[in-house]
């Protein structure tokens, strides 16, 4: 079973400090984003729980489509940071 | 309740387990240095890393605990998925890249990566044990309850068994066999939730108004330990009586009895519609020393059902508590925070190429993550309306959800759960048996260790760990798994995660800072978990009203209080001590 022999350490790569810098930029910007959607969920819990039980659409409440929405947007942005990231400069 | 062993289920665990080892053997013979022992030399893919750290984190809390928590109150165990997932986000936009360029071996290799401080990495070394130690916990009592009904053997039985196979595991190949073993778990646990979803969708929902299923049930447990059920001894021969599986829908939309097979949104749709019997407990203990559990049917809107408030743990925000609100904001921050602050995840950065390999194995760890927590509501929900829920163990509630499927489907659920419990254990094994040789024998005490020691003292440590680990499972049986879990979030998030950031995005960093901050974080949120009205109630064994009175901080979860301390300490000793310490990125530039 070539490539399972797992002694030896890999090589240290190669950094680029600018593709490190641009990359730590995209993946704060993100974070943000992701930061205030999850803020918000957590702050309606919390102080307007009443609000969860609101039925906007196809006859689900509010918690359980802002919690999938939370799963599924984390899924996305993670797809996304991964397209910016491998753009070349 | 009592429950059956049957030969299948017997046979596919032994096939499971017996699996296992022989990778592990395997991989033994390949694995001879540091490199390989800690780290699988840094050549795992980055495909299998992905699945890997699904392996790794999605624990017996994740899998046993939620669901039971879902299964028993509801909407609450769900905030548990939604914030466990939100931790990624962290770990991939903020930790993941740096981490990987930092590091070595360990979590303290990247915060000492600039200061060579021997403070740093004691500091962190510890933190590595403590957090470890904490998340071992309620991987070993998830076992325990899982070998009760699999195998008949008692809870300590199960500890031991688990405690001795991650051994075996973790000291034969280190970090190359956990992570095979945690890839074949977290494939396997997402294909058979999503298999048991399917399930759950296509038997839809059916009303039970039996007057049995509605009737309460009482038991009693002598000061002797023997026990009676609604007045007979327990048991199941003759003139003896057992608790009543329970779990399902009074009312479904309409009027109908039962919908036939169901799409997701309209299986949540007509459950938020229906009326579910939930259960509430009472216990009372008499002069004599007996203890009466008594469980009443509460019939229940399905829509009070799917909103946050139900569970024990969150109830008080629905009734305008300011210290209940601050207890769920603390969660959510600690389970936000924690993720990219458990060293057992951050090594496995260590176990890629590179930072790219780092970037897509988060991505991929994201996917199977998600996915799997999206499955746990239609799960929970699932155990909830099965008719097979365990009053007495809601860490039962998934197994017992896949017999109401047959046997077949119970004993490979049962094995894919205990196969969870030996990868997150095997994992938790490796960072802290890693802590301990890296961080307090080779860095802190000096000891000069060549290649082949270190693996031999890591393979020692290993077997400590593990028999602390069989203890704590025993001495802790009784607690749910995902609410134990939340105090290893807040442990790890407080002494880890303001350290880590700080040193990534603010270049006065000291190393007095980052030490101060760790040991400020991990003291002041253990010490806060100790005196909270939780640990009070479930471990030192005080009633509610008890714990309430007697505990010394006003709500149970810390990560409120001590992550910003955390912060705060870094900042200020590092603006105390900066006259001490040139600016590591400064310096970084200079050589």
């Amino acid at each position: 079973m070539a490539g399972l022999d797992h002694g030896a350490n890999f090589p240290k790569e190669v950094e680029d400090p600018v593709l490190s810098a641009r990359n730590a930029r995209y993946g704060m910007i993100l974070f943000l984003i992701y930061l205030a959607i999850y803020g918000g969920f957590v702050g309606l819990n919390a102080f307007r729980p009443d609000l969860m039980e609101l039925t906007p659409a196809w006859g689900l409440n509010l918690a359980v489509i802002y919690g999938f929405a939370l799963i599924v947007i984390a899924m996305a942005l993670a797809l996304v940071y991964c397209w910016l990231c491998r753009a070349r400069r | 309740m009592i429950h059956n062993p049957s030969f299948l289920s017997v046979m596919i665990f032994g096939g499971f387990v017996a699996f296992t080892l022989a990778l592990s053997f395997y991989f033994a013979a390949k694995t001879k240095s540091a490199a390989g022992y800690f780290a699988a030399g840094g050549q795992i893919h980055w495909f299998v890393n992905g699945v890997a750290f699904a392996g790794d984190y999605l624990s017996a809390a994740s899998f046993l605990g939620i669901c039971g928590t879902i299964a028993f109150y509801g909407y609450d165990g769900f905030l548990y998925s939604v914030g466990f997932l939100a931790g990624w986000v962290v770990a991939l936009f903020v930790v993941a890249e740096p981490l990987k360029r930092l590091g070595k071996y360990t979590f303290a290799d990247a915060l000492n990566s600039q200061f060579q401080s021997r403070g740093i990495t004691l500091a962190a070394g510890i933190s590595t044990l403590v957090v470890s130690v904490f998340y071992l916990i309620p991987q070993m009592v998830g076992a325990g309850s899982l070998i009760k009904p699999l195998l008949g053997f008692p809870h300590e039985v199960g500890v031991v068994l688990v405690g001795v196979v991650v051994v075996l595991i973790v000291a034969t190949a280190g970090m190359v066999s956990t992570t095979y073993v945690q890839f074949i778990k977290g494939s396997l646990l997402v294909l058979f939730s999503g298999i048991l979803t399917v399930m759950i969708l296509n038997r839809g929902l059916t009303v039970d108004t039996t007057e049995l299923a509605n009737s309460p049930q009482t038991m009693v447990i002598k000061k002797d330990g023997t026990k009676f059920i609604n007045g007979i001894p327990q048991g199941q021969k003759e003139g003896q009586a057992d608790l009543r599986s329970v779990g399902h829908l009074s009312k479904l939309p309409g009027g109908k009895t039962e919908t036939g097979p169901l799409g997701p949104v309209a299986y949540l749709a007509a459950l938020q519609n229906s009326e579910v019997v939930l259960w509430s407990k009472k216990e009372t203990t008499s002069a004599e020393g007996d203890k009466t559990m008594t469980w009443t049917p509460q019939p229940t809107s399905g829509a009070q059902v799917l909103k946050p408030g139900n569970s024990p743990i969150f109830k008080g925000l629905q009734k305008d508590q300011l210290f209940a609100r601050l207890d769920f904001l603390s969660l959510m921050l600690a389970l936000f925070c924690g993720t990219a602050s458990l060293p057992h995840i951050l090594i496995r950065y260590y176990t890629v190429k590179d930072q790219t390999a780092a970037r897509l194995s988060t991505v991929v760890g994201i996917a199977t993550i998600g996915v799997f927590y999206v499955l746990t509501l239609f799960l929970g929900l699932g155990a909830m309306t099965s008719g097979r829920l365990d009053l007495t163990d809601s860490n039962m509630a998934a197994p017992l959800l896949a017999k109401s499927f047959g046997e077949t489907l119970f004993a490979i659920i049962s094995a894919i759960a205990f196969t969870t419990v030996l990868g997150t254990v095997s994992g938790l094994i490796v960072a802290a048996s890693g802590a301990v040789v890296h961080d307090l024998l080779t860095s802190v005490l000096r000891w000069d260790l060549n290649d082949h020691e270190k693996v031999r003292i890591g393979k020692i440590a290993s077997v400590v760990v593990g028999i602390f680990a069989i203890l704590l499972g025993i001495l802790f049986k009784d607690m749910n798994a995902g609410f134990l879990v939340g105090w290893a979030f807040s442990v790890a998030a407080s002494a880890n995660l303001p350290s880590l950031v700080m040193l990534l995005f603010w270049k006065r960093t000291t190393k007095q800072g980052i030490t101060a901050a760790i040991f400020v974080g991990l003291i002041s949120s253990m010490v806060w978990i100790l005196l909270s009205a939780d640990t009070f109630q479930k471990v030192y064994g005080y009633t509610a009203d008890q714990a309430a009175t007697l505990a010394k901080v006003p709500f149970s979860q810390p990560g409120l209080v001590t992550i910003p301390l955390g912060f705060l300490t870094l900042v200020l000793v590092s603006l105390i001590t900066t006259g001490t310490r040139t600016n590591p990125a400064s310096e970084q530039d200079t050589h």
